[in-house]
């Protein structure tokens, strides 16, 4: 089996090898590559396949070229007619998107299924000059682009995404020699290798003239045919019409190798295999260069496009995808004959068990100090294998080398299982993404998801997602899936929502505002309420609704949210946009919001409050305003007028007490008026209570008496005020005057205390003997006759009065009060 | 620091250190010495969580209080205004703004909102032109703040008035954001039970808001939610409390933890203050003493001080006959134990006489007598004399409105006529403006005319509401928080916790305003795990750890509720442990005022 695994290795150099292999048989029938022009990208993308304006062809049909788009195993993806003017190169970008570059300096940009996205243009000098030549490249951000005009002027934008035209120094010298030219990019910014004749230039951005480059190139007379730049930009390519082939730094400050091709015709294509070779593409010979002094060729029966990738080249023909690469290290080491690595050892050992054969037990004997190696050789070389058969025998051969191992992390191990699951899943002829272990590693797992998402392979690579247990990611897919679905389903829009709610469910990392968002984008409102009604957050919900004019929708929202802060927005909003009183009768229907409305007007607008109390017939809160407005001392002269209202509305809200009170109230204030004429003192707002006290104070009784009167104040309230201001007044014979006028109705005990609080002992003994027997002795004790206190409780026989008596008296009275106490029954 | 908070079962330090690091985050966020100026009604609130000297340590260098007109100069370039999204404040800042402007050197002005901004607010802002100036302006979602190791409040005053009288939720859907808050860090809470509009309310934005992607940890360290409206036990918070504590915010308004008195009464040998004529005390479970006293009847205080001091007399006396190396090491051990109780001493004493003066006096007996009297259901139908002689005396308002309240809701209404007299006769003393308070009352269903049933009647008989015991001293049931009344509320929680929900107590609720919730919660973002470890653990934990049940009152609850519920949770038959939030930490005094009409003058 090692021997047929080899048998399409060829030997390169000393040590290494390189191997072609297919890995498609192509699924496309009826196309002619002769007459084709193929256009592909790294990681496996997809083919764009015109016409080529260079060949002959024989017209078929309206003669209008048609784009169409292939997997790279030939599966068709679709198809488009090219109606618009002289297409000078196809590109690809990053998120794959077909590029193409016209003549008239315009952009035309579709997605890989042929559905127009836009258009933008290389600057107006560009259009004005006409582009002879565009070339498509690749930074770490994004994906770029440079023209070349007819006059030989380089413009460059550094990402499509946002396309902002560079333009380039001039280049020096006539137009008149063939040129070709090549886009390299360092860090952020890109430069132009530029040849024309023999002469080669720097083009750079960021300064003002190109820079002549000097490069020895074997001969000294030459022209400059073809260049190519490796992936990383590191390594450079130039091949003259002399034949030689210089391989060295792209900063050419180092030559590596000088070749002699022996051949000075024109390459079809040259590219560079990863780092370590340049292939040209004679068509249907392909010659593979290495850096020193390697060379091998490998012979096509038919024509061959070949794509550069990371790590290889991929070379498509009619019938097949094969990919070009040198052997990896670790593969090499294990499989070649004769092979001494640890892992080749443990693969033998791992076949010799499974044959039951006790030679296992040797090879194992061997390779047991360098066990852990040989486990992670043979896990490493599994990656690089696309021949499933192979894949399982590494495995298998890494699985049986760490049983023997004590403390070996099977971290690598599984994670390579894994990972090798997800590519052979890729890989599928149906999805046809033959990307190699290299090119996942500089690609990322997350870079091959998004692939897989724009071309609409969700459900697989939510498999991945769930299968290499990152949520993050399913949620990233689900999220990209529903936006899809969003912008392309035309059916029922109910049914599109509930399908898409159903798919995510609720989870922290899906926002279906953001999938509102992209449905509102694309025209479909409807959809976007529908999808926006999902949507657990609503401070991001509200806002959108109402982006969407949806305003009672957003009311709605606002309003079951509880936040009230988003009601006021909503409120505002419908404030602003809608007349007045459309806008009462919609927020009629919402308690909550009406409420909130009507606290708002309270604040800022009392005016509308009035109106909205009107309309709803809510009299009470009509007279609540009014009366406000009479306490205003700001509108102190419509006092009476709001006065009369608030009456008025009280009335009509069958609320006869409160009418009542302002009419009294307006009685009070025209009578308080005129006692201010008269007595020249304040009277206007004060209580009646405190009307009375003034008119009593001033002594004028009568005219107390006539409001007392007047207002029904009750006995009680008036014969405390009495007394009260009689001892304020000092009026000590009034006093007992009006005790004896009339049966008290508060008792006498409070003129007793009047007399006491402004210190007229001898006037409250007087009121003594009329205070209630029950009371007698807690008022002797006020009084400070203690003995007589004393007494008054024995006879009442009360032992609680005497205790309280004992706890107060003197010291000299205690002992009598002990002997009632002992006299007392207990 | 504060280990004050971490006494019970559930450890609420972790809340506080959850918004502490809010705060320094957004507080780092502002680069370089700053000075913090802030609305003074959440100064107090913060100050619970982030002492000054925290804020010290990153660089706030002076703290001002938010009013109209210019700072006083200083040389800090960074103005951070922490504020509540209410108008009027805005108006402040804005003018606070200006004045930096106006004075010429550039300073740095960022806003945060507690607990979150609101677009009237920013639209202020715009209007008056400031809105541009700020650098930074960040939610700051402290919505609820930990009061001690078994209360929290949400430090808003206006919940009941905005709900029952605006239809306002704005505070309930803060009520539900403070919820979640705690959910996440303690865990969802597997049961809740509530009752009343407000309850319906927030379960409602529990619902909702679940659908909002959140990490919650795996096992739920509190077991059962209780959510209940003010209005469904409108009488408790009227009543006088006669808790220590209660006492102490009755007389002397306890704010964030912290009351004044008189500081005459104290000996002040040390932190003595002499700018100001009030003495400051921290009352909380840091201080051994008042943890002891704090939920005991008053009556039942002074025999605990006098115990505690003669014991302290005592021990320090032993010191004189103390011979042995041994003996002094013991003591000394203990020393800084007894220096801090007698120093507490020291506080509580002379507050004790404080509130003895008051509840000696006749005026306090006689309202206490009356407020008994309506609570027995003794005449409560007719024009109490008691009232009418505090009218007629011009005794506060308030103190008036709150036993009229009471009385209408021990009669379950008021006649008629009797309303309309108590109504003339406000109006008639205190002035015509009062119509508007009146209204309110009865707009909040404080004040009513009674209909047919009698339903205090019969919620005083099914629940035992009055407990004439006299066994204030030696408590065996809740009454004692109020001598003789059992708090509605808390009966109502007993019963849940008793029958794991409303069980067969259906009938007597329907006498109580507002639907009844009784549900299962489980979020639909918490792990599986938790179910798992749940089923798991419980078979083992029936008996073992107590159950920890968090009472919500929303729209204010007292301290003697809090009392109450504490002491059912010592009870020897119990197995609960209470945690209690609130929207606002209330009495009858500030519950009226705010409903009292603030007319503008």
């Amino acid at each position: 089996m090692t021997v047929l695994l080899t048998a399409d290795w060829t030997p390169f150099g000393k040590d290494d090898y390189f191997r072609k292999f297919e890995v498609y048989n192509m699924e496309w029938s009826d196309i002619d590559l002769n007459t084709l022009s193929l256009t592909s990208t790294s990681f496996g993308g997809p083919v764009a396949v015109i016409r080529d304006r260079n060949k002959f062809v024989k017209v078929q049909g309206s003669g209008k070229p048609i784009i169409t788009i292939y997997t790279t195993s030939g599966v068709y993806i679709s198809s488009f007619n090219w109606s618009s003017g002289q297409i000078v190169r196809l590109g690809w970008t990053s998120s794959l998107d077909l590029l193409c570059i016209m003549e008239d300096g315009h952009v035309l940009m579709y997605d890989i299924f042929s559905n127009y996205r836009h258009t933008f243009s290389m600057g107006q000098e560009a259009i004005d000059t006409k582009v002879i030549d565009a070339k498509v490249f690749y930074t770490a951000q994004s994906t770029g682009i440079a023209v070349l005009t007819a006059a030989h002027r380089i413009f460059l934008i550094n990402s499509v995404n946002e396309p902002k035209v560079r333009r380039l120094p001039e280049i020096p010298g006539v137009h008149n020699a063939s040129v070709c030219w090549e886009v390299m990019c360092e860090d952020r910014h890109s430069k132009v290798l530029f040849a024309r004749g023999k002469d080669l230039y720097s083009l750079n951005e960021a300064e003002q003239n190109a820079v002549v480059l000097d490069v020895d190139l074997g001969d000294d007379v030459y022209m400059i045919k073809a260049m190519a730049v490796s992936y990383d930009f590191k390594l450079l390519a130039i091949f003259t019409d002399r034949g030689k082939l210089w391989i060295g730094k792209s900063d050419l400050s180092k030559c590596f190798r000088l070749y002699d091709v022996r051949n000075t015709l024109i390459p079809v294509q040259l590219v560079w295999c990863g780092n370590d070779a340049v292939i040209i593409n004679w068509g249907m010979i392909l010659e593979v260069i290495g850096l020193k002094e390697e060379c091998i060729k490998y012979h096509y029966d038919e024509s061959v496009f070949l794509v550069q990738e990371v790590d290889c080249v991929r070379a498509i023909t009619l019938q097949s995808m094969d990919i070009i690469q040198k052997v990896p290290q670790v593969v090499r080491d294990i499989f070649r004959i004769s092979g001494t690595a640890p892992g080749s050892f443990l693969l033998e050992a791992s076949k010799q068990f499974k044959k039951k054969n006790h030679r296992s037990n040797e090879y194992l004997h061997i390779v047991k100090p360098k066990l852990f190696l040989a486990v992670q050789q043979c896990v490493e070389a599994a990656g690089h294998e696309f021949n499933t058969e192979t894949q399982k025998m590494l495995i298998r051969a890494a699985q049986f080398g760490k049983i023997y191992l004590d403390d070996c992390s099977p971290e690598n191990y599984v994670t390579m299982c894994r990972v090798l699951r997800c590519i052979n899943a890729v890989r599928s002829p149906k999805i046809g993404i033959p990307i190699t272990h290299t090119q996942l590693y500089t690609l990322t797992v997350q870079g091959l998801m998004k692939l897989l998402m724009i071309r609409h392979h969700h459900f697989l690579a939510l498999d991945l997602a769930a299968f290499l247990k990152m949520p993050e990611s399913s949620n990233v897919i689900r999220l990209h899936w529903a936006c899809y679905k969003v912008k392309h389903s035309n059916r029922n829009k109910d049914q599109v929502a509930k399908e898409i709610a159903e798919k995510l469910g609720f989870n922290k990392g899906v926002s279906y505002t953001e999938i509102a968002k992209k449905a509102a984008d694309c025209g479909k409102t409807e959809l976007a309420i529908k999808i926006i009604e999902y949507e657990p957050l609503a401070n991001l919900q509200v806002p959108l609704l109402l982006r969407l004019g949806e305003d009672r929708t957003a009311l709605v929202k606002a309003i079951e949210s509880g936040n009230t802060d988003l009601v006021y927005t909503v409120l505002s909003h419908m404030r602003e946009n809608i007349p007045l009183g459309k806008f009462q009768m919609e927020i009629r229907g919402f308690p909550l919001a009406q409420a909130l409305y009507l606290k708002y007007c309270r604040l800022h607008n009392k005016d509308t409050l009035k109106d909205v109390y009107t309309q709803e017939d809510d009299h009470k809160s009509q007279a609540v305003c009014y009366i406000r407005e009479s306490l205003d001392p700001k509108n102190s002269g419509m006092r009476e007028a709001s006065l009369v209202a608030a009456q008025e509305s009280y009335k009509k809200a069958k609320l006869d007490l409160h009418a009542s009170f302002c009419e009294e109230q307006l009685k009070l204030l025209k009578y308080q008026r005129s006692l201010e004429e008269k007595f020249k003192r304040d009277f206007v707002g004060k209580s009646l209570h405190a009307t009375v006290k003034l008119l009593l104070s001033a002594q004028e009784v009568k005219l107390a008496d006539k409001l007392r009167t007047e207002y029904k104040v009750p006995d009680r309230r008036y014969w405390w005020l009495r007394v009260q201001v009689l001892g304020e007044l000092g009026d000590w014979f009034e006093l007992e005057k009006f005790s004896k006028s009339k049966k008290s109705y508060i008792g006498y005990e409070p003129f007793l205390d009047i007399c006491l609080k402004y210190g007229n002992r001898y006037e409250a003994q007087k009121y003594l003997p009329r205070v209630r027997e029950e009371l007698k002795v807690k008022y002797l004790v006020k009084l400070g006759m203690m003995e007589e206190a004393a007494q008054a409780a024995f006879d009442q026989k009360d032992r609680e009065a005497l205790k309280y008596v004992e706890s107060k008296c003197d010291p000299d009275l205690l002992e009598k009060v002990g002997s009632f106490l002992r006299q007392l029954p207990k | 620091m504060s280990n004050h908070l971490s006494g019970g079962k559930v450890n609420i330090a972790l809340l506080q250190d959850h918004l502490r690091k809010q705060i320094l985050y957004l507080i780092d966020k502002c680069n370089g010495p700053k000075a913090i100026v802030w609305d003074e009604a959440l100064a107090g609130p913060v100050g619970l969580i982030c002492k000054y000297k925290i804020l010290l340590d990153h660089d706030v260098s002076r703290m001002y209080p938010l009013k109209f007109g210019k700072l006083p100069v200083t040389n800090v370039n960074n103005i951070i205004f922490i504020s509540r999204p209410q108008i009027h404040l805005m108006d402040m800042i804005a003018d606070i703004v200006h004045e930096e402007e106006r004075s010429g050197i550039r300073k740095y002005c960022y806003l945060f909102f507690i607990p979150r901004r609101s677009q009237l607010c920013e639209k202020r802002l715009k209007t008056k032109g400031v809105y541009g100036n700020f650098n930074l302006i960040e939610d700051l979602p402290c919505d609820i703040f930990p009061f001690d190791s078994d209360v929290l409040s949400m430090e808003v005053e206006t919940t009941f008035k905005d709900f029952h009288l605006e239809k306002d939720p704005t505070s309930l859907y803060q009520a539900a954001q403070a919820i979640f808050t705690l959910q996440e860090l303690y865990g969802v809470i597997p049961k809740v039970t509530g009752k009343g509009d407000a309850a319906r309310h927030v379960w409602k934005l529990l619902e909702r808001l679940d659908l909002e992607p959140r990490t919650y940890p795996s096992t739920s360290q509190i077991d059962h939610l209780i959510l209940l409206d003010r209005t469904v036990d409108l009488l408790t918070p009227l009543a006088t409390q006669l808790t220590y504590e209660g006492l102490i915010d009755e007389l002397f308004e306890i704010k964030n933890t912290t009351a004044h008195f008189p500081s005459e009464n104290f000996d002040t040998e040390d932190e003595k203050d002499i700018m100001s004529d009030k003495k400051q005390v921290i009352l909380n479970s840091a201080d051994e003493l008042f943890a002891e006293i704090r939920d005991k009847n008053f009556l039942a205080v002074g025999a605990v001080l006098s115990k505690r001091a003669n014991m302290i007399k005592s021990e320090l006396e032993e010191r004189s006959g103390m011979g042995s190396v041994e003996q002094m090491k013991v003591l000394v051990a203990k020393l800084p134990h007894i220096l801090a109780i007698k120093k507490s001493l020291g506080i509580h004493t002379p507050i004790a006489e404080l509130i003895k003066q008051v509840t000696d006096s006749s005026e306090f007996l006689d309202s206490l007598q009356l407020e008994q009297e309506l609570m027995l259901g003794v005449d409560t139908d007719r024009v109490q004399s008691h009232i009418e002689d505090c009218i007629a005396h011009e005794q506060p308002l308030i103190k008036v409105l709150r036993l009229i309240c009471m009385q209408s809701a021990t009669n379950s209404g008021l006649k008629p006529k009797v309303l309309d007299y108590y109504k003339r006769e406000i109006l008639h003393t205190y002035g015509f403006e009062h119509i508007l308070t009146l209204t309110n009352l009865e707009d909040a269903g404080l004040l009513k005319v009674q209909q047919g049933s009698r339903g205090y009647t019969v919620l005083r008989k099914t629940l035992r509401l009055t407990v004439e015991d006299g066994s204030e001293v030696a408590p065996v049931d809740i009454n004692y928080v109020h001598s003789i009344y059992a708090p509605l509320s808390v009966r109502l929680v007993q019963h849940i916790v008793r029958h794991g929900g409303w069980g067969n107590l259906t009938d007597v609720l329907s006498l109580l305003p507002g639907p009844i919730l009784d549900v299962k919660q489980s979020s639909r973002y918490c792990s599986q795990n938790r179910r798992r470890a749940s089923v798991g653990s419980q078979t083992s934990s029936i008996n073992d750890s107590p159950k920890v049940v968090l009472v919500f009152f929303l729209g204010g609850c007292t301290y003697a509720e809090i009392s109450a519920l504490r002491f059912l949770s010592q009870q020897e038959d119990s197995n609960v442990e209470f945690v209690v939030a609130t929207t606002k930490l209330i009495n009858g005094n500030n519950f009226i005022k705010s409903l009292i009409d603030p007319i503008e003058s």
